[in-house]
């Protein structure tokens, strides 16, 4: 039981490799290293099954729709993650894409001719300022997050409302070069999986080897510590409402890439619960400090698969939530469960 | 380290003063601190000890008066500035990451990065923590999650964090509240080293056998003001403790010998495997007995097991007779058994609640008629308590958590009092709590054995467990290494059980 023996050596090359390895050590890492290989059995399992069982699923198409939607699901998740991590949540992202969509897809009926950049940029700019608004709320207005951004859920969709006023936005509206970004480009990847990977890829660089990202940590674990310690918790919690609100502006152009279509009462709606799902099956801590990227990943992957999978088996999609719905809850329990038991081990050595 | 070859004068205050709304609780202070000395302020709960340190590190800040750092008057105007003047302050209860490792928790905010790009070089950071912690003489992975280390080790981590800073003025508030004698003298090793390097360690106690220790100067605080600094040579313990109440202080009462009635808790060969093994005790009514024991021994745990927090896997536990086992804290405390946990911040106070509401709590159902509370007599038991006690609050209708330290940890034992059980766990009961205060939690535990109750008094103050107990149980490693009667047990024979020099009793093996 007793560590910090004085006569003791200095750490082992052991533990500085493990240290080094994938996971920064947090409490109850055994459990949580469990968890990463469990979710990839349970993809692989599930792919496994699934592609035996029905004839729709292993086919070339299917994989790249799968892939399309898990790269959705990344894109919002990477950023929900970093909310989460400080103790926050971001409830909106649902009804930023919405209103990104929907914004982006009227401008393109008057000008279908915008280069491809400039569409994505004008979307993840328009998420820029609906997360600087969440974030005011909740790192200055001192709002707390659920309140706050149920709200903007809110106000966002009703924006989604008057500003199509009701109208869809149909597929002749949707310019090639934009619908291109969602097929098979170079090698046959399409250049949205690609940017799906690179912003998790700087997501995870950011939240593990840049200070502000372990701010976030620090924020999330203990927020009377971090501001001991100088950390500017209210800026670096805005921050992480900018990234989560540009990254779901930005997933609003890349919706109406992937459909060509953008419904003002379907598009992003409930997509909030799949981005904070897939966060928290990752194993990052709906408590904060804990988690990352990395895991969000894997929390994407199960999540896009299930549905895919359900999907092509037939199910309905009333069945679909629910069993979403109780992955969620399942995901949530583990995690409380590691919590305790760190809890209690730690309280048994004062 | 940081400060051979400059010249350095220390730190002064002039007239430091501060409230919160009310009375100054900081009254026109002036300190200094110089270099190379260990300077131990004293007072009791509430005199504005604490307050003072966190004037000096920038985490309130004065109404009046300045701070002085080598002649130049500063504004200290947070945590950050306080340290970028070599002032670090390491709190009353660990300040820390839980989630995060000893070496982040050590260089948050300061992380070492690389140059061209600023990446956190996590190798690095790790290496800086080992060399850190080693130089104090501490054996802690650096990779390992802090929430997963002792109070003890936390602290450690809380002082190389302080090192890590370059810090010349160390502050330290009842450092020593929650370690063994063993982890204590380690600290005073530690605390001389930092002596040797030329700081000045501030170091707040109310233990003042450690004081007079360690201690270069002493300055007695009483009500926000300081009453005076002195020599350490300069002054005896009960002049000491004559300045801090400012009269003078009777002894804790001698224990006289009870004739205890029948037992009121049995504890038969207890198991909870990894945590204590085969456990047997037993307490009878009107008796005291204390579970001593090095921090760590397993003590906390059973005590947690018996009130239905933790399960165990085998054994036998009887309460006046009857066998039980609770399956939750409410359970054991309908039947009749309390536990107060040493844990006063997170199991036995809730923080935003006020003072008569803590106290109250256990015995809503009978301060209730028809539903109603009856807020009269909470009102009239809780300010009893108060009295009784001398809790320095406001009115008992303030919340806890603008409490001094000790005096929560007093409104803790006031809400025990208050709901009566029969057979009464003590967990530390007077840790963090001034020399008057002591004397009277003691008082009132030796009426509670004297009108029948059953107390078990789990501590690691032997002064306090020679001054109460009627019989003591030392624990090591988890199982019951021995019992002393009342005339066996000296401070001297504890020990020796409790680091398993002496003979093992009982002949039980050692693990
Ligand atoms: N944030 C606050 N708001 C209101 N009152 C406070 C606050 N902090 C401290 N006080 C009051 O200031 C007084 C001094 O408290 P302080 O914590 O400095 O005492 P202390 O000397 O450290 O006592 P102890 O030995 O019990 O730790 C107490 O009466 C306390 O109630
Ligand atoms: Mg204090």
């Amino acid at each position: 039981m007793r560590t910090g023996d004085p006569q003791a050596p200095g750490p082992s090359a052991e533990t500085l490799v493990r240290a080094m390895a994938g996971t920064i050590p947090t409490r109850g890492r055994g459990a949580a290293r469990f968890r990463d290989v469990g979710l990839l059995l349970a993809v692989v399992l599930l792919a496994a099954v699934t592609a035996v069982r029905s004839p729709h699923f292993a086919t070339a198409a299917n994989l790249q729709r799968i892939m399309l939607d898990i790269s959705l699901l990344l894109i919002v998740a990477t950023g929900q993650t970093m909310v989460v991590l400080t103790r926050n949540i971001d409830l909106s992202v649902g009804s930023v894409l919405g209103l990104s969509g929907i914004a982006v897809g009227f401008l393109l009926k008057d000008h279908p001719a915008m280069p491809v950049t400039g569409i994505l940029l004008l979307g993840t700019g328009l998420g820029l300022i609906l997360g600087a608004v969440n974030g005011a709320l909740v790192a200055w207005g001192r709002v707390p997050a659920v309140i706050a951004t149920l709200g903007t859920l809110t106000v966002y969709r009703g924006l989604v409302f008057i500003h199509s006023g009701g109208q869809q936005v149909n597929p002749q509206d949707i310019p090639l070069q934009l619908v291109a970004i969602a097929r098979p480009g170079a090698l046959g990847v399409p250049v949205m999986v690609v940017m799906a990977f690179v912003i998790a890829a700087l997501g995870w660089l950011l939240l593990r080897y840049t200070r502000t990202g372990r701010a976030m940590y620090a924020i999330g674990s203990n927020p009377d510590a971090a501001r001991m310690r100088g950390v500017q918790a209210g800026r670096i919690v805005f921050l992480t409402y900018l990234i989560s609100g540009a990254l779901a502006g930005l997933a609003g152009v890349l919706y109406a890439a992937r459909f060509a279509t953008v419904n003002p009462a379907s598009a992003g709606v409930a997509f909030e619960l799949q981005a904070v799902a897939a966060t928290v099956i990752g194993g990052t801590s709906i408590l904060g400090g804990r988690g990352g990227v990395p895991g969000t990943f894997l929390g994407a992957l199960l999540l896009g698969t299930i549905a895919n999978a359900l999907a092509v088996s037939g199910v309905s999609g009333f069945w679909q939530r629910a069993i979403e719905g109780a992955i969620i809850l399942a995901a949530v329990a583990v995690d409380s469960l590691i919590r305790q038991h760190s809890f209690k081990e730690g309280a048994r050595r004062v | 380290m940081a400060h051979d070859g400059r010249t350095t004068e220390g730190l002064r205050t002039r007239g430091l003063t501060k409230s919160f709304g009310g009375p100054p609780v900081v009254r026109d202070v002036d300190i200094d601190l110089r270099p190379a000395e260990v300077h131990a302020i004293v007072g009791e709960n509430g005199a504005g000890k604490s307050t003072l340190l966190k004037l000096l590190a920038g985490v309130h800040q004065p109404d009046a008066g300045e701070v002085i750092v080598d002649g130049n008057a500063v504004a200290v105007t947070s945590p950050t500035v306080a340290r970028s003047l070599g002032i670090s302050l390491i709190f009353q209860e660990p300040t820390l990451f839980p989630d995060l490792t000893v070496a982040e928790n050590i260089f948050m905010g300061r992380h070492p990065v690389t140059a061209r790009l600023p990446m956190v070089r996590w190798r690095t950071m790790l290496s800086r923590a080992a060399a850190l912690m080693e130089s104090i003489g501490a054996r802690i992975d650096p990779a390992r999650p802090v929430g997963e280390l002792s109070v003890a080790e936390q602290q450690l981590v809380e002082i190389a964090t302080a090192l890590s800073h370059r810090a010349r003025f160390v502050l330290m508030d009842e450092p020593t509240a929650s370690l063994t004698p063993r982890e204590v003298d380690r600290l005073f090793a530690i605390i001389r080293d930092l002596k040797a390097r030329g700081a000045s360690v501030v170091f707040v106690n109310h233990r003042l056998e450690e004081v007079f220790a360690i201690a270069d100067r002493i300055t007695v605080m009483r009500d926000g003001a300081k009453v005076g600094t002195w020599a350490a040579g300069e002054l005896s313990r009960d002049e000491v403790v004559k300045r801090m109440v400012g009269r003078e202080l009777g002894r804790s009462p001698e224990r006289p010998h009870v004739q205890p009635g029948e037992v009121a808790l049995e504890v038969e060969d207890l198991t909870a495997p990894g945590r204590f093994r085969g456990v047997s005790l037993s307490v009878r009514r009107g008796e005291i007995v204390a579970m001593a024991g090095l921090v760590g021994a397993g003590r906390t745990e059973v005590a947690r097991a018996l009130f239905g927090i933790d399960s165990f896997e085998r054994g036998t536990v009887k309460l006046n007779g009857q066998a039980v086992r609770f399956r939750s804290p409410r359970e054991a405390l309908r039947a009749g058994l309390a536990y107060l946990p040493e844990d006063r911040q997170h199991q036995g106070l809730i923080q935003a609640l006020t003072v008569a509401q803590n106290m109250t709590l256990t015995i809503l159902g009978e301060l209730s008629r028809g539903g109603w509370l009856d807020r009269r007599r909470e009102q009239e038991l809780a300010r009893r308590q108060v009295e009784r006690l001398q809790v320095k609050t406001p009115s008992v209708n303030s919340a806890v958590q603008n409490l001094s330290g000790g005096n929560q940890q007093k409104v803790l034992v006031g809400k025990f009092l208050i709901a009566r059980p029969k057979v009464l766990i003590l967990d530390e009961p007077t840790r963090g709590v001034d020399v008057g205060a002591k004397a009277e939690i003691h008082r009132l535990i030796v009426d509670l054995a004297a009108q029948g109750m059953a107390v078990l008094v789990i501590s690691s103050d032997l002064p306090e467990v020679l001054a109460l107990a009627d019989r003591v149980i030392v624990m090591r490693a988890g199982q019951v290494a021995g019992e002393l009667s009342r005339d066996e047990a000296t401070e001297e024979s504890i020990m020796r059980l409790a680091v398993g020099t002496g003979p093992t009793a009982g002949g039980r093996k050692a693990l």
